[in-house]
């Protein structure tokens, strides 16, 4: 290490990398995120994929980010604006030029800084920093990426095309010099990655060395950058892992807890498709996924795998929910267990499928014909979505119910760190399954007078053959019915059974300073951002309590109970006010405020701050 | 002897089809023939959608599950693949298999799912009394068409053949004999079997396959296909099917020198559907309807290559448990 640089250590930092779609954003990012992991950072990492699929090189739409977000304390989110910026073309610097600290680093490709690139980026000048009136106080640092690149290959026999691939290893060796981390670990993840192509991994373990080295010849002014060890994270072996990963493994940990075979209809979606995929890949566990000819034979299909005995699962988002609408009817009447995963993105109709939003909790609550109640859960963060897939299916088993899980596009594409879970910590799953006492004596709507679970007999048992469907059934024989009294008592039995459900959950938990006056309520994929500004106003002296909701169908038994102890209550969530409004039918005489935003963006920190502050001096 | 008879595939459920409803012969011939095939009730699903014909589950003494209008296909390939052991059927009628669960049944036949689809077809919405489907003559006057239809209609042969379908027959309600026997034979079939059976809406559309239905004329107007035997039919067994360039055509033997050595012989195992489809879609008055098994042909089910998939990775695979999943990952010690 050069001895004229200084070191700098930061708590935090935030390095988004952004480029064209083929220059290998993603790759790049996610290797540094997981460095800087085993290397006992904690990370929270969010992709950003253009929203066209091969748009023209060099353009606008074409580009594609990777934002992670680095710290030695705790780290809730990829961070609001990026300290360091890493760009390769002028179109990037476009697309992100709202996403840059003030006082942040930008380090880009000075070779694809020219005339051709510039113009195809719709820059008039050829200083397109001062053309986006970047601050002064910003440092730039030209790098000739695309050239050195070049020169690193000279003696492989690559064409171009290749060569120009390779730049992206460039750009990581040099950020690993800069945050004073070895490559190796990046070495071997590329061993393993290409394994079965030996020339390209040679080729880019020579580009990332080189680019390491070359740190050295870099402007003097720059630091490096000292991101410690973090010191919250409890012992364990971790990994990165996405929400919708997660999700499909909390589904996989159900089924094996269960001996259950994990079955998925599904139709693809996005932001939802990773599931289909990941689930696709487990035969080796013996997952049987069905990619079917429309959303609606998605859920179907799933709830004929139910009926047959399967753990059974759908996933989708915001328009698929829509179509499965009358199918989640069949299984609420036919009480039959069902876990259908919402990632929501942004709507109405196609609206903006890559963004995100959690604009589609009323339709999960009451999106249905008929007195037609369901168990709503939502994830917070990516890892959480394992359990609380896990969670899901054990909801759905025991209370023989759809459940529906709401995560988002932003906890669904986004990764966290994730501590690898035992199989025989998570909770047990018992299933109300016909016992053979009951042999003879019980009919389809015979239930547990407890909890008022309906029992689960699977086709092939012998003496249960019975018949279910999406007709009334009399009570108490089973039949079809029409009988008025007999509906009421139906219709109050499977509300009561889904109430019941407040028996399973844990309660509401209070985070932040619980002696504040301000309480906050946020609920799913936004937690990450609304802790980190409460915890950013208590070094400044502000208190500010959190209830973040998980369980939303039922709620927490002590949701009341906790609400009315704040004087201010304020709901934030990234809609109009879905759970505000839910949280006015559940709970009488509170003044709820409202903070919401509907942008197909999350929150940042910032804004949250500054919402939270005006009500803290009001 | 037989292990089971009719009767214990019968639920103790009052049967509600208006009396002299094609489907109650239907239904005699279903349990007849699960009687025949000897197969233990608790190991039958019987899935249906919505219609008239979609009660039948209620009255078959096996599992049964009443879904929603035209998502029956997709229910019963959800139960076959969870649970391949079971004999699945699906019941549907022509407005919930073709209409609102068109997508699902095409679908369901070119995948090949291993169930039988006993469809029938009465030309009409009985449950919603009396508006037209899309197997409804064109020109005929119903609740929703009082000046006749102008719409074209499906034939459910040649959607089940255009989607690749592996096993067609066709039956009339009345005729216990061949429902019954293509009702085995649908069974046995591996794949999806569509059974299309003839059903009189006597409410709504009484007589719909009347000219072919009539016991004066049934013999001269209909010929049952038997895979193996010449293509013979009529009053006098002196009618028989030819290849006449690229057309069939109806012949007598002892007539014009044709004689019995003429008429085509059923193939109904051969891939080329040609035959098949011309045979399916025969109509009045020129042509006799063509019932029995007219296409079978042998080929992989969707379930089975499911499960074969699953295997053959298992033999593989280091990855048997959950935590072999979880050993496959980039991790590191905090
Ligand atoms: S309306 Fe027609 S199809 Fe329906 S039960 Fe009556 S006769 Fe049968």
């Amino acid at each position: 290490m050069s001895d004229k640089m200084n070191f700098i250590e930061k708590e935090h930092v935030v390095i988004r990398f952004s480029g064209d779609s083929g220059d290998g954003m993603q790759l790049t990012g996610t290797l540094f995120s997981n460095i800087s992991a085993i290397l006992g950072n904690e990370i929270s990492t969010f992709p950003d994929y253009p929203s066209e699929i091969r748009a023209p090189q060099g353009t606008l739409g074409g580009v594609s980010g990777f934002q992670v977000h680095l710290g030695s304390s705790r780290v809730y989110t990829p961070g609001d604006e990026a300290d360091i910026f890493v760009v390769m073309n002028p179109a990037a610097l476009k697309v992100n030029v709202k996403g840059i600290k003030k006082n942040g680093i930008i380090i880009f490709d000075i070779d694809s800084f020219d005339d051709k690139h510039l113009e195809k980026a719709g820059f008039t000048t050829d200083n397109p920093f001062e053309e986006l009136k970047l601050s002064e106080t910003i440092q730039l640092i030209p790098v000739k990426l695309s050239s050195l690149t070049k020169e690193s290959l000279k003696e492989f026999d690559f064409d171009f095309k290749t060569m120009a691939r390779s730049k992206n290893m460039f750009a990581l060796g040099l950020i690993c010099f800069l945050f004073n981390r070895s490559i190796d670990h990046a070495t071997h993840f590329l061993e393993t990655k290409f394994k079965k192509k030996p020339d390209i991994l040679k080729a880019n373990t020579k580009v990332l060395v080189d680019g390491f080295n070359y740190g050295q010849n870099i402007d003097a002014s720059i630091s490096i950058f000292q991101v410690n060890k973090s010191q919250c994270i409890k012992p364990g072996t971790y990994t990165s892992i996405s929400g919708n990963k997660a999700a499909a493994w909390g589904l996989i940990a159900a089924s094996q807890k269960t001996g259950l075979q994990l079955f998925l209809g599904s139709y693809p979606i996005t932001p939802a498709t990773d599931i289909l995929q990941e689930l696709s890949e487990r035969k080796d566990l013996g997952v049987i996924t069905v990619q079917c000819e429309d959303e609606i034979a998605g859920i179907t299909t799933a709830i004929g795998a139910s009926f047959a005995g399967n753990l059974a699962a759908t996933n989708t988002s915001g328009p698929g929910l829509a179509l499965k609408s009358e199918a989640i009817g069949l299984a609420v009447m036919a009480e039959l267990p069902l876990v259908i995963i919402n990632v929501m993105r942004s709507g109405p109709s196609t609206g903006m499928p890559t963004k995100t939003e959690q604009t589609d909790l009323l339709q999960a609550l009451y999106g249905r014909n008929g007195e037609s109640p369901v168990v709503v859960l939502a994830a917070s963060t990516p890892d959480n979505c394992f359990h609380y897939a896990y969670m899901a299916s054990k909801i759905a088993l025991e209370y023989m119910t759809p459940v529906i899980l709401l995560t988002d596009a932003f906890i669904g594409n986004g990764s966290s760190l994730w501590k690898l879970p035992k199989l025989s910590e998570l909770p047990e799953i018992s299933i109300p399954f016909v016992s053979a006492e009951m042999k003879g004596k019980i009919k389809v709507t015979s239930r547990n007078d407890g909890n008022m679970v309906r029992y689960w007999a699977i086709p092939g048992m012998e003496g249960f053959a019975h018949r279910n469907g999406g007709l009334e059934k009399d009570y108490d024989k089973g039949a079809i019915s029409t009988d008025p009294a007999n509906h009421q008592k139906m219709v109050t039995a499977r509300q009561t059974k889904v109430n019941n459900v407040s028996e399973l959950i844990p309660e509401l938990v209070v985070e932040g300073s619980k002696d504040a006056s301000l309480l906050v309520i946020g609920w799913g994929g936004t937690h990450g951002h609304i802790i980190s500004a409460i915890n950013s106003l208590k070094k400044e002296g502000e208190k500010v309590a959190l209830a973040h909701f998980n369980y939303i169908n039922p709620l927490p038994k002590n949701t009341v109970e906790i609400i009315k102890q704040y004087k201010k209550v304020v709901v934030c969530e990234l809609n109009s006010g879905q759970f505000a409004t839910f949280l006015r039918s559940k709970v009488e005489g509170v003044a709820f405020c409202q903070y919401n935003k509907v942008e197909g963006q999350p929150f940042t920190v910032l804004e949250l701050k500054e919402c939270f502050k005006k009500y803290l001096e009001e | 002897m037989l292990l089971y008879t009719a009767k214990d595939f019968k639920s103790d459920q009052y049967v509600r089809w208006c009396p002299g409803c094609g489907d109650h012969g239907a239904i005699g011939s279903l349990q007849k023939a699960m009687a025949e095939i000897g197969v233990d009730p608790n190991q039958i699903a019987v899935i249906s959608g919505i219609g008239c014909s979609s009660r039948l589950p209620y009255y078959m003494n096996t599992y049964g599950f009443h879904t929603i209008h035209g998502r029956g296909a997709a229910i019963a390939t959800g139960v076959k693949v969870a649970n391949p052991d079971l004999m699945v059927w699906q019941i549907t009628g022509d407005g919930d298999c073709l209409a609102i669960g068109g997508n699902h049944f095409i679908h369901s036949v070119r995948r090949n799912v291993d169930i039988n689809v006993l469809l029938f077809n009465n030309e009409i919405y009985g449950l919603t009394k009396g508006q037209y489907s899309p197997t409804t003559k064109k020109g005929f006057a119903t609740k929703t068409s009082p000046f006749g239809t102008v719409e074209r209609p499906f034939r459910p042969a040649e959607l089940t053949i255009g989607s690749r379908g592996t096993f067609f027959a066709r039956a009339l309600d009345v005729d216990i004999r061949t429902s019954v026997d293509v009702m085995i034979a649908a069974a046995k079939h591996k794949g999806t079997s569509v059974v299309e059976m003839l059903v009189n809406c006597i409410i709504f559309n009484d007589g719909a396959h009347g000219w072919l239905a009539s016991k004066e004329h049934r013999e001269d107007r209909m010929i049952v296909l038997k895979h193996g035997e010449p293509m013979i039919f009529g009053k006098e067994k002196n009618k028989g099917l030819v290849m006449d360039g690229f057309t069939l055509k109806v012949v007598t033997i002892g007539e014009n020198g044709i004689s019995k050595e003429d008429v085509l012989i059923h193939d109904c195992t051969c891939h080329d559907s040609t035959i098949h489809q011309k045979l399916a879609l025969m109509e009045g008055p020129d042509f006799p309807i063509a019932m029995g098994v007219i296409r079978s042909v042998d080929e992989e089910s969707y379930d089975e290559a499911v499960y074969n998939q699953v295997a053959q990775i298992q033999k593989v695979t280091k990855v048997k448990t959950f935590e072999d999943l979880l050993a496959t990952l980039d991790t590191w010690e905090m």
